[in-house]
């Protein structure tokens, strides 16, 4: 159904929102059939540049040509007549509606009297699928798939609009390892296919597997362009964030103390009542760093919300910091100091219309010093702000604008700040670099490391592989609800812990819960 | 995310409606290009409310030729808000003339118009304090007329039934039982979606209805009924529960209108001095978040539903104590609606409330003298009012009208948002 290969230019680009420059006069061209990597830290301008490319955003300066000829794109839907297709970071999908539905929304295939052909629709979403590697079910409610299927559907509404170049903006940034490395091997059946993909992200993994071109952005400009043959991954951090960045973490080897938390039995049942966490039982000392690995949907969630008291524990017990906190109320088990990073910081970490002054004291606003009795304190809030957003390196015009108004690493960075400045002995934190930039989650990384080496105690749940086996001291798998571990670090390799996620590491997924712990 | 994927409606719904309300009580630019807007969108309520009243005047229809029938819209419309200005704050010459008199009561009736308008206000203010606390909290209180009609029943039946007190103590007394009925009426809501999860809007609106037939109900019986009446009408409140007035004067503005700035006053310091404040302020905004950092979500939606509906007791206590002595179905008319106009044009802000309330009642109080200097019907002044709303809530439309720039285009974020930013 292509129409015919494009290929794109961008030739000086501009454009400024007030008091930031978000693009300063950027040239890109994406050859037919290429992967082309837009790698920048969070706030480089890539998605502006990409608005701008979509027909969102009108740029100040610069001209965009498609095939050699300037096109100007007032929406979107000038931008799709040209063939190009974009899948944003955030689906645009609607919830109810089925896959089909969505697919042609907007390009509604109609039969006489305006009656739309559904079953045309639905041919084509499964042709579509088989030619690419796309399965999804057209009749599914997009409301019941998966993050990774929904993704899959925003790729083939595009196609099924004959896109002949696909702009994916971050779209690793919400799937599991699975799934990233298979939507890495579609981009490649789609590049086979002669369509041309720019690919936008930050990690540097995935630029260097599929890019035939990488630009990077920094700062709303070109700072440079290579092929992944010819660069490395530190070379491109470095073009990323303007300086040498160490990747990896570095960690002294963990002194373990006395026992922190303590989680024995622990069974918990999510909202429909099915068991998420099944029969959990680990301990996690002061000084070291246990780290918890598995595909998102494995029970993570729950285990984490159950110990902070979010959710009811249906069985089992938690004793954190020396007490008992199995039926604790959340502000009990943080006041008892436990720190919490939680997993998803726009809808439990932040308060996006409060200032950042009070974000930082969203869970001590009533202690002294920043309340006496019923009263606020400001100044004293004031004080903290100030003084946080100087160690933690917050980039915010002031202490005072809405904490949803910065960026993702610096929203992050509000959550980190606070919880890592209470009195703790205990740090838990769910993905706490997911969707960051580098230069965030090296010092995210570093700061737990300093946490552990002054004597804490630190669980870290993340579904990001790497950053399991970086900061690990003791790494432990969960799949279906069930623990696997944790075992000392160097006892498991990358492809074990790999098939442990899957659930095909050992006989202990299906075997009773006492088989599985070394 | 996906590991929930059957909560996701009932979220979105819930997301839904506190977008709404964030979007009227955070607006993304400054205080004086939202004020300049409100401004701007009383003008344009103006000149198409200037419309509508040429539109209803046959005279001008029927007028010879075109120069008549733009003198007579000239007259009609100069004439109506000629009227609504002298009503609401008095024609300047007259109260020039009526301060050199020299005489006490003639001096006094030239703030007629202003006394009026603060009366009109004073209410207004409660019932839109009441809403914007609501709003604050993410919490959406349209059963205001029902907390009034609580409230001021309350406040009257103390007022009639205790006698014997010095109005040091009957009047704080009968204040006290309006708050504390109008709670009442807002604790049952805020329970409810605490514990259930039933959603105010329409909790509230059905408690409307009892407070309105319970008005029926107890005007017919001997506790409260006028001895003698066989109409719904309540006994007389004892003078030491009236609020006071200067009656002396022939002004109605009474000491109502102090005690809603003071509550006002009390509102604003809630909101951004105490910690319940703080903890309305993020649980109305990021439930998951607040709970997330161990406020107790419940309990704050609890706390602020009764508070709210305390506030729009108290309007209904003003009314009763402060203008009309004794009850009667009706005494509310629509007030604790107004108190969600109010609370909307006043941004959820209790500074902003009272400076809407004071517009609305300027206009109220116009109303009526427009209606006798014209003939241009008092209801005009409830199309001005909605448009205002209207124009207020679709900033963009008054910008685009007056050719301001935005202070922050739509969609254009200062920086570039990062995953989930």
């Amino acid at each position: 159904m292509l129409r015919q290969p494009v290929k794109l230019e961008l030739r000086g680009i501009t454009k400024s929102f007030p008091g930031v420059l978000a693009n300063d006069h950027i040239d890109l061209v994406v050859e037919p059939g290429e992967v082309h990597v837009l790698l920048g830290e969070n706030g480089a301008g890539k998605t502006t540049l990409m608005n701008i490319l979509y027909g969102l955003y009108h740029p100040d300066e610069g001209e965009i040509l498609v095939n050699g000829a300037p096109v100007k794109f007032q929406s979107p839907s000038d931008a799709i007549r040209m063939g190009i297709g974009m899948v944003h970071q955030h689906f645009m999908l609607i919830p109810v509606f089925t896959v089909a539905e969505n697919v042609m929304l907007g390009s509604e295939l109609t039969r006489p009297f305006g009656l739309l052909d559904r079953g045309r629709a639905r041919r084509e979403v499964q042709r579509l699928g088989q030619e690419f590697g796309l399965p999804v079910d057209p009749d599914a409610l997009v409301s019941s798939l998966s993050v990774g299927a929904q993704q899959r559907v925003e790729i083939v509404k595009a196609l099924y609009r004959q896109a002949g170049v696909l702009i994916l903006d971050e779209p690793t940034a919400v799937l599991t390892p699975q799934e990233t490395e298979e939507l890495l091997r579609v981009m490649e059946s789609l590049k086979h296919a002669g369509r041309s993909l720019v690919f936008i992200t930050h990690k540097l993994k995935e630029a260097m597997r599929v890019a035939d071109r990488i630009t990077v952005l920094r700062g709303g400009r070109v700072v440079g362009s290579t092929v992944p043959a010819k660069s490395t991954e530190a070379q491109l951090a470095a073009m990323m964030v303007g300086r040498a960045i160490r990747l990896g973490v570095e960690r002294p080897p963990a002194k373990p103390g006395a026992v922190v938390l303590e989680v024995e039995g622990l069974t918990v049942r999510d909202a429909r009542g099915q068991v998420a966490v099944d029969d959990v039982s680990f301990q996690v000392r002061a000084g070291e760093i246990v780290t918890v690995a598995g595909v998102q949907g494995n029970g993570q969630t729950e285990l984490i919300r159950a110990i902070m008291g979010l959710d009811p524990v249906a069985a089992g017990h938690i004793t954190a910091a020396g007490r008992d906190v199995t039926t604790s109320s959340p502000r009990e088990t943080l006041a008892s100091g436990v720190g919490h990073v939680p997993e998803d910081r726009v809808r439990d970490g932040l308060v996006s219309d409060l200032s950042v002054a009070e974000n930082l004291v969203l869970d001590t606003y009533y202690l002294p010093p920043f309340a006496r009795g019923l009263v606020l304190e400001p100044d004293e809030i004031r004080r903290n702000a100030d003084e946080r957003i100087r160690e933690f390196d917050i980039r915010t015009p002031s202490a005072s604008v809405q904490a949803g108004t910065l960026s993702g690493g610096n929203q992050q960075r509000v959550v980190v700040a606070r919880e890592f400045s209470r009195p703790i002995s205990l740090l838990i934190a769910s993905q706490p670099t997911r969707g960051l930039d580098v230069g965030s989650i090296e010092y995210i990384h570093e700061r737990i490391v300093k946490l552990r080496d002054q004597g804490d105690a630190v669980l870290i749940v993340s579904s990001d592989l790497d950053e399991v086996l970086a900061l690990g001291d003791r790494i432990s798998v969960m799949y279906r609800g069930r623990m696997e571990g944790p075992f000392d670090s160097g006892s498991a390799t990358r492809e074990e812990i790999g098939l442990m996620m899957a659930g095909t590491g050992s006989e202990a997924a299906s075997a009773p819960p006492d088989a599985g712990r070394p | 995310m996906s590991e929930n994927p059957d909560q996701k409606p009932g979220r979105n719904r819930a997301a839904a409606a506190r977008d709404v309300i964030q979007s009227v009580i955070a607006p993304q630019s400054s205080i004086w290009s939202s004020v300049l807007v409100v401004v701007l969108a009383f003008v344009t309520a103006l000149v198409v409310s200037a419309v509508f009243i040429v539109v209803s005047d046959p005279n001008v229809i029927q007028a010879p030729d075109l120069l008549t029938a733009l003198n007579v819209a000239w007259q009609d419309v100069s004439g109506a808000y000629g009227g609504l200005l002298t009503g609401a704050l008095g024609d300047p010459s007259t109260i020039i003339a009526k301060l050199s008199s020299g005489d006490a009561k003639v001096a006094a009736s030239a703030f007629y118009p202003l006394s009026e308008t603060v009366v009109a206000a004073a209410p207004l203010v409660f019932t839109g304090l009441a809403v914007a606390l609501g709003f604050r909290a993410g919490l959406f209180n349209i059963g205001g007329e029902g907390q009034v009609i609580a409230g001021g029943l309350a406040a009257g039946f103390v007022g009639f039934s205790v006698h014997g007190l010095t109005g040091f103590v009957e009047l704080p007394l009968a204040l006290l039982a309006g708050f504390l009925v109008g709670m009442l009426w807002g604790f049952i809501p805020g329970l409810l979606k605490a514990r259930t999860g039933a959603h105010e809007v329409i909790t509230t609106i059905m408690l409307n209805y009892v407070a309105i037939y319970l008005t029926y109900y107890f005007l017919n019986t001997t506790l409260f009924q006028r001895p003698g009446r066989t109409d719904p009408i309540s006994k007389v409140v004892d003078s030491a529960a009236m609020l006071p007035s200067l009656a002396a004067l022939n002004l109605r503005v009474h000491a109502g209108a102090l005690l809603a700035v003071a509550v006002a006053v009390a509102v604003y310091f809630l909101l951004w001095r105490t910690t319940l404040g703080f903890e309305f302020r993020a649980v109305g905004a990021n439930p998951d978040a607040s709970r997330a950092a161990g406020i107790g979500v419940g309990r704050v939606i609890v706390v602020a539903m009764s508070l709210s509906g305390g506030l729009a007791g108290l309007a209904g206590a003003n009314i009763i104590l402060g203008v009309q002595y004794s009850v009667t179905p009706g005494f509310s008319s629509g007030l604790g609606f107004d108190g969600i106009t109010v609370a909307l044009l006043g941004r959820g802000n209790p500074v902003g409330v009272v400076a809407a309330a004071l517009l609305f009642g300027g206009l109220r109080a116009g109303a009526v003298q427009m209606q006798a200097a014209t003939s241009t019907p008092v209801d005009i002044v409830q199309v001005i009012e909605a448009l205002v709303i209207m124009f207020v809530a679709a900033p963009a439309l008054i910008r685009a009208i007056f050719r301001l720039r935005a202070v922050r285009g739509i969609g254009a974020p200062t920086v570039s948002p990062g995953w989930g930013g």
